[in-house]
């Protein structure tokens, strides 16, 4: 029998919506000043540090850490709130928000205290960009069959191989890098890999870009020759990657940066049928709003009860499948419903260049973090069947 | 619209008792005839569970919105076939407008979105009311009537009414009535602030709530008999393609408690029926429905053969999914009237209106 799945209906504190105020002015005085254009399609992939600096200024960068880091100590709420409303604004978040999702929490987990007290405060001032090193030419989905190879030596590890895939390698500052320490074992195949955090200054790393379809620079090749990494750089347990990579957290799956990547569509969509729109147009909009709030009443649910102290691991994975599927199929949707539009509204040519933009770019959403195939397996071990 | 929400969870086993014991979808899909469901109503009334939403000073059991709901959602989960949803919605109807509540079970009309009923200042009411659920077998229609000064609640006998009976898809009775100048048992006008919609609002946040249920047995029964089904040598569910179907039923069992779960909130702690309940209502219904329509194709396509036969239960669920995705309002009709609110309110809007809770 599988576990219910269970939702709490968390409503957000009103400190989240006070933030939530306070971040719409910032935005709008970013946006005033030419920082970025939230219409711009993609703005919210893009690298700015000094943007990112004025984020971390008003505090907003590692919001639930612990004050001793440079944190702040608020809510996942809060965090909830800033996280969406950067991504519906189009904000270039790109330079700071991997670390302040993934790698500092990971670092404050397996790194040592010296190696906290010097990059998380940085993170938090917006001063410092993670990328992650995990896929390798021959190695995506199935993680373990990593050969990225660290070699024991005086006072640390020699690192030779490639990672590709790797987004926004090119600004980073740091990888947190999944590397074969050992051969697997005869009964786990998972064992030998360790996970690393690598200075992507040092010498021996050299970065290749891999344009997307559309143009757009994200994507890098990272080569690894002969890298020298300290003893003080292995992120927890040498060989023990499996235990922790795969104890990775709900909330890294069920942000809302997980449905709300194409959103810009849908409002382009609204803008265009106008206020008074056919009876299918009418009805596919709201079709597509229903969901959308569902997804997000989903996915606040996830992070209020990771708030609470709870482990929505089984509901985390499902925000992330139903909402990379959605925000993947908006485009198409809205491609439809916008078929018998007006040619010759105000709106049509912006709309189309969302809707290319948005196309273009659809295909990755069920890829990146963790694919469709990967996060069914894993609801799947949540329903007991595997 | 709070009103001692904290007793839950006691009021809840023990409603999931009478159901277990008397209501058990297997006993029932074998029985020959009717004869359960006496006993099952008595002890549903007994146990105050279909004046769950009226006051104990007016003679239910006050448990209160939020475990009344969290009650209709474990109806749901064993495909309950007789008027304690309508009942509880019929009561809480009269009780918004401060009318006696009768004894026995209530149906409400309208049941749908698009029919109206007019009531006169001295209680005359007219109109249609196309397949509202039990009518036929309920001795009273709580019904949402519009008046020369707004919206009345009203008690009307369904002997009074021209009632043509027929069956919802899940073979449960449903009636389609007329209203020529019957005169009400009672009405008075619902409060200021209430709104015609209300009705509405609150159906499609009942049968969301009963679909969530549903669908989480469904799931539950689903998972239970690919672990067990034994084909080319392995129990099916250790199949990937089956995995990735339970995963898809379990995301749509997701989405439908959320929805459902965050409506019924939304009421809950609303002052009135306002645009951020019909947000939520209206996303309930449209979403839960989808969940409805996909979750039980799912597992239609799981259990093969043995599912699509009269002596497996799997159907008692499906047809009630079907059956209540179309009333109170289709997804649809929801939809539509989602869609044009949106638009009138404009695509600036729109995030605005999303993000307000």
């Amino acid at each position: 029998m599988s576990q219910p799945i269970y939702f709490d209906p968390v409503r957000l504190p009103p400190e989240a919506q006070s933030l939530r105020e306070e971040v719409r002015a910032f935005l709008a005085e970013e946006i005033a000043a030419g920082t970025f254009d939230p219409h711009s399609m993609g703005a919210g992939d893009r690298f700015n540090r000094e943007f990112s600096r004025r984020v971390g200024a008003r505090g907003w960068i590692g919001l639930t850490w612990p004050k001793k880091y440079g944190g702040h100590e608020r809510s996942f709420l809060e965090r909830f709130v800033l996280t969406e409303e950067f991504r519906v604004a189009n904000a270039p978040a790109w330079g700071h928000f991997v670390a302040d999702r993934q790698s500092g929490p990971m670092l404050m987990k397996y790194a040592g205290e010296d190696i906290c007290m010097d990059i998380l405060p940085r993170i938090c001032r917006g001063e410092c960009c993670f990328c992650i090193g995990m896929s390798e030419p021959n190695s995506g989905s199935d993680l373990f069959a990593a050969k990225t190879k660290a070699e024991k030596v005086d006072g640390g590890w020699k690192i030779n191989g490639t990672k590709v895939w790797t987004s926004i390698a090119h600004h980073a500052d740091y990888m947190i890098g999944l590397f074969r320490t050992s051969p697997p074992t005869e009964d786990n195949r998972r064992h030998g890999l360790t996970q690393f955090l690598v200075d992507m200054t040092l010498p021996g790393i050299t970065i290749n870009p891999i344009p997307w379809p559309n143009g757009a620079l994200d994507f890098n090749e990272v080569v690894l020759e002969d890298v020298f990494i300290p003893d003080s750089h292995v992120l927890g347990d040498v060989d023990m990657a499996w235990k922790q990579a795969t104890s990775e957290l709900a909330y890294e799956r069920s942000g809302p940066e997980r449905f709300l990547e194409t959103f810009y569509v849908l409002v382009g969509l609204v803008r265009l049928l106008g206020e008074n729109p056919d009876t299918r147009g009418a009805e596919g909009v709201g079709r597509l709003v229903a969901q959308l709030h569902t997804l997000r009443r989903m996915s606040v649910s996830v992070n209020g009860m990771l708030q609470a102290g709870k482990e929505p691991v089984l509901e985390g994975s499902i925000v992330k499948d139903l909402g990379t599927i959605w925000e993947q199929a908006l485009p198409a949707r809205a491609r439809d419903l916008a078929a018998f539009a007006d040619p010759q509204s105000a709106n049509m040519v912006s709309f189309h260049e969302q809707l290319e933009y948005a196309t273009m770019s659809a295909p990755k959403l069920t890829i990146q973090g963790g694919t469709t195939e990967v996060l069914r397996g894993i609801i799947a071990r949540g329903l007991g069947l595997r | 619209m709070s009103d001692g929400d904290d007793i839950g969870s006691l009021v809840i086993e023990s409603a999931d008792r009478i159901f277990r014991d008397l209501c058990d979808p297997q006993t029932v899909n074998n029985a020959s005839g009717d004869s359960w469901k006496e006993p099952l109503w008595r002890e549903l009334e007994a146990g105050g569970l279909t004046l769950s939403w009226i006051p104990e000073e007016r003679g239910g059991s006050g448990v209160g919105l939020t475990a009344g709901f969290d009650i209709l959602k474990v109806s749901g989960q064993y495909a309950v076939p007789v008027p304690l949803a309508e009942t509880m919605l019929g009561a809480w109807l009269l009780a918004q407008a401060g009318l006696e509540i009768p004894q026995g079970p209530i149906s409400v009309a309208p049941g749908n979105l698009r029919d109206r009923l007019a009531i006169t200042g001295d209680g005359i009411v007219s109109g249609h009311a196309a397949r509202v659920p039990f009518a036929g077998e309920a001795a009273h229609l709580a019904i949402l009537a519009m008046g020369e000064e707004g919206p009345f609640a009203a008690l009307v006998g369904t002997r009074d009414c021209n009632i043509v009976p027929s069956q919802t898809i899940a073979g449960d009775p449903q009636g389609h009535v007329s209203f020529d100048g019957v005169q009400a048992k009672a009405h008075g006008a619902l409060p200021g602030g209430a709104g015609e919609g209300m009705l509405m609002l609150m159906g499609a946040a009942v049968r969301s709530m009963q679909m969530a249920g549903a669908l989480q047995a469904v799931l539950d029964m689903t998972v239970g008999y690919a672990q067990e089904r034994m084909a080319f040598g392995r129990p099916i569910g250790k199949f990937q393609a089956i995995q990735h179907s339970l995963a898809r039923l379990a995301g749509e069992v997701a989405a439908a408690a959320a929805v459902s779960g965050s409506a019924a909130d939304a009421i809950v702690h609303a002052r009135e029926f306002d645009d951020s309940v019909f947000l939520e209502a209206a996303s309930a219904k449209v979403r839960t429905g989808e969940a409805a329509g996909d979750g039980a194709a799912i597992a239609h396509q799981v259990f093969g053969a043995i599912g699509f036969t009269q002596e497996h239960i799997l159907h008692r669920y499906v047809r009630r999914l079907w059956a209540w995705r179309d009333e109170f309002g289709s997804e649809s009709e929801w939809a539509e009237r989602l869609g044009r609110h949106v638009a009138a309110a404009g695509a600036d809007e729109l995030w605005p209106m999303l993000a307000a809770r």
